[in-house]
């Protein structure tokens, strides 16, 4: 079955360019605010969005993404209220891919079957779950493959070639290679390393590979949209969202531009980078 | 002749470190592969002999084993019902049975060649029990600890400092012990591949919570053999405090099929189950959580809620899989006390038996006044001492001159 996710990248394939994946943290810094965010990414270039799904203990993920998760959280987002978010973009838009991103908890406690009937019915399209490894694919990828949603694995420089295959087996939509080993927002994704590691994993896979962590600036977005089938931005996003809030923590006049204007900007770096050849 | 293997309550967990629905191995891909070494290492190091003569060499003469099975007579005097034995686990080197754990994991990061090892730690007593055998074994020590934890057990963060490790105190979420073991995944994400992550109780993904139990299982072994010389038969009945849940784990491991042991767990429930506390099975149900399934603390949408507990070592909000599997089979009984409570009992074990121990335990003898004046006088009772109560003199003494609350 083809899903929003195939459709976009081939259309991207045809265009010859690379992916502009972000990532926001859903409900940040509240639900309102948030859905403004998000209708805003694809205007200002962004080709697929990941949603974050707050959750209180984020372990891949550094000080940025854990604080937003948490500003989330205060403002009482919950599962429920991501998948209404989404309901809210799907007015709008019916072709930007939506991946939600995070950790299994919220979606175990909410129950796997019920959580794919709504994720599906709410427009979303994949999902990434950091703490579910190919040995635990019985709990949600296998359902997840079941009811249609592509299943995105995440690939790291610790995964080798004698590991890659059970990585990929029941991967679907994209591969999501991390950059570094490390959590989001640390250290500098270097091109030429993600260029080996990504031209390692296509010789296991036909997928597309996007590359996330580390990458914040649009000329760092273009030097791995050279090498990569798309550059994940998502701490940078993050930070610049919690610079445009008030000494509480609330949403200023400027939030969404400032989202916005550096979604636009990253997404000039990566439309200016010459695709690789096949 | 084909012989039906008879039921074992001590053969979990299966192959993919799951104890019935519990356990398991929740993790981000990029410590997979290092969480399948470290499987291969145990499996290799666990049937070689040389490791084991080696590790028996240093628990007879680093750590102290075997520890005394005391029995407690002015205690049971007073009690007035079963015959109460303390295992003296605070007789340990570094005052705790964590020291047994770390031993092993030290050891199979030798074995590993790696150099480097994280921590985290609650009370201190692990952090203090990891920076003792990297300071034995020249390795780096870095031990993660909630702020908080930082200001209430002083006297352990000293001590893990002139140990030479370095104590990195945690400001994110609460500030306990859940998010220095966030910290400490996080660490051990970003220098995977040249660290050792010692977890300090039987949680965390698999293989942790089989080989923690594996290490600890000393003291329970210890036990039966004590418990033969001295009564000349089994206990009745053991008791042991519940955190995470490895010294409890430990003591009752190898009596888990005999059926006619009665086990009873003793989780913190703060200032009461309806309030703030630390009691995961008491007050929680199953979840996902720092690489395993088990009972958690959680609102209703999955988010992890803040545990409490006077103690730091019992202040997380989650238990070790192999003891959710247990109370959902009913083997074990899964009791509770209250901080108050522990304080008693903390003074009463003083007071009657010339023995400080750690408010963890504490928690366990709480529930001893309440289980032993209704045994029997020829019931054989054992506690389980997990710790001394040096780290929280300060602290129980500021309370009891009301100072402090």
């Amino acid at each position: 079955m083809t899903t929003r996710i195939d459709t976009r990248f081939a259309e991207l394939k045809k265009a010859g360019r690379a992916a502009f994946v972000t990532f926001v943290m859903a409900g940040d810094p509240d639900p309102a605010t948030s859905l403004e965010i998000i209708k805003a990414l694809p205007k200002a270039g962004a080709d697929v969005i990941e949603l974050g799904m707050p959750f209180t203990d984020p372990m891949a993920d550094g000080p940025s993404i854990q604080a937003a998760g948490l500003r989330a959280l205060k403002a009482g987002m919950t599962l429920k209220k991501t998948l209404d978010l989404v309901r809210g973009f799907r007015k709008d838009d019916n072709a930007t891919p939506i991946v939600l991103m995070g950790y299994y908890n919220p979606i175990y406690i909410y129950g796997v079957d019920k959580f794919l009937g709504d994720a599906k019915s709410a427009g979303i399209d994949g999902l990434i779950i950091v703490d579910l490894p190919p040995e635990e694919d019985d709990e949600l990828c296998l359902p997840a493959m079941k009811a249609g949603l592509n299943f995105i694995r995440l690939a790291t420089p610790t995964t080798d070639d004698k590991r890659l295959p059970a990585v990929l087996a029941n991967t679907s939509g994209f591969v999501y290679y991390v950059s570094i080993a490390g959590i989001t927002g640390a250290a500098e994704a270097d091109a030429n390393a993600v260029g080996d590691a990504v031209a390692r994993i296509k010789r296991h896979t036909k997928l597309p590979i996007c590359v996330g962590f580390g990458i914040r600036t649009p000329e760092a977005a273009r030097a791995i949209a050279e090498k990569a089938n798309g550059s994940v931005v998502g701490t940078a996003l993050v930070d610049a969202l919690k610079n445009s809030l008030d000494a509480e923590g609330r949403a200023t006049a400027k939030t969404v531009n400032a989202v916005a204007e550096l979604t636009a900007a990253l997404a000039q770096g990566v439309k200016g980078a010459q695709q690789a050849a096949e | 002749m084909n012989v039906a293997k008879p039921n074992s309550y001590r053969s979990g967990p299966d192959e993919r470190g799951h104890f019935g629905i519990f356990g398991g191995r929740f993790v981000a891909e990029t410590l997979m592969p290092l969480i399948l070494d470290l499987e291969k290492a145990y499996t290799e190091a666990k049937v070689d002999p040389a490791f084991q003569i080696e590790m028996n060499g240093y628990l007879k003469n680093y750590v102290g084993r075997p520890s005394p099975l005391y029995f407690a007579e002015r205690l049971t005097e007073h009690l007035g019902g079963a015959k109460i034995y303390l295992k003296r686990e605070e007789l340990n080197h570094t005052g705790s049975h964590k020291v047994n754990n770390v031993l092993g994991q030290i050891m199979l990061a030798r074995r590993m060649g790696k150099k480097r090892i994280i921590a985290e730690t609650g009370a201190g007593q692990h952090g203090v029990a990891t920076a003792t055998l990297c300071a034995r074994f020249g390795l780096e020590c870095i031990v993660y600890m909630g702020a908080v934890d930082v200001e209430r057990q002083q006297p352990n963060v000293i001590r893990m400092e002139m140990l030479g490790a370095t104590v990195i105190p945690v400001q994110s979420g609460t500030r306990t012990l859940k998010d220095a073991m966030n910290e400490a995944l996080r660490d051990w994400v970003t220098n995977v591949h040249n660290t050792f992550y010692c977890i300090g109780t039987v949680a965390g993904p698999h293989p942790y919570p089989t080989l923690v139990r594996d290490f600890q299982s000393i003291i329970g072994n210890e036990t039966k053999v004590q418990m033969q010389e001295i009564e000349g038969r089994l206990p009745d009945s053991l008791v042991a405090c519940i955190g995470g849940g490895s010294n409890a784990m430990g003591l009752f491991h190898p009596f888990l099929d005999d059926s006619t042991v009665e086990i009873f767990g003793v989780e913190a429930a703060g200032h009461g189950l309806t309030q703030l506390h630390a009691a995961s099975i008491a007050g929680g149900r199953p979840g996902v959580l720092h690489g395993n399934r088990t009972y958690l603390l959680m609102d209703a949408d999955g988010q992890i809620q803040d545990a409490h507990s006077i103690s730091a070592g019992l202040d997380y909000p989650g238990i070790g899989p192999e003891h959710s599997w247990l109370h959902e089979i009913g083997r074990v009984n899964y009791l509770s006390a209250t901080d108050d409570e522990a304080l008693a009992a903390f003074q009463l074990l003083s007071k009657l038996e010339g023995i400080i121990p750690a408010l963890e335990p504490a928690h366990a003898i709480a529930k001893v006044m309440e289980l032993a004046p209704k045994r029997t006088k020829d019931h054989l009772m054992v506690v389980n001492l997990s710790g001394r109560g040096d780290k929280d003199v300060p602290q129980v003494g500021d309370i009891l001159r009301g100072k402090s609350k």
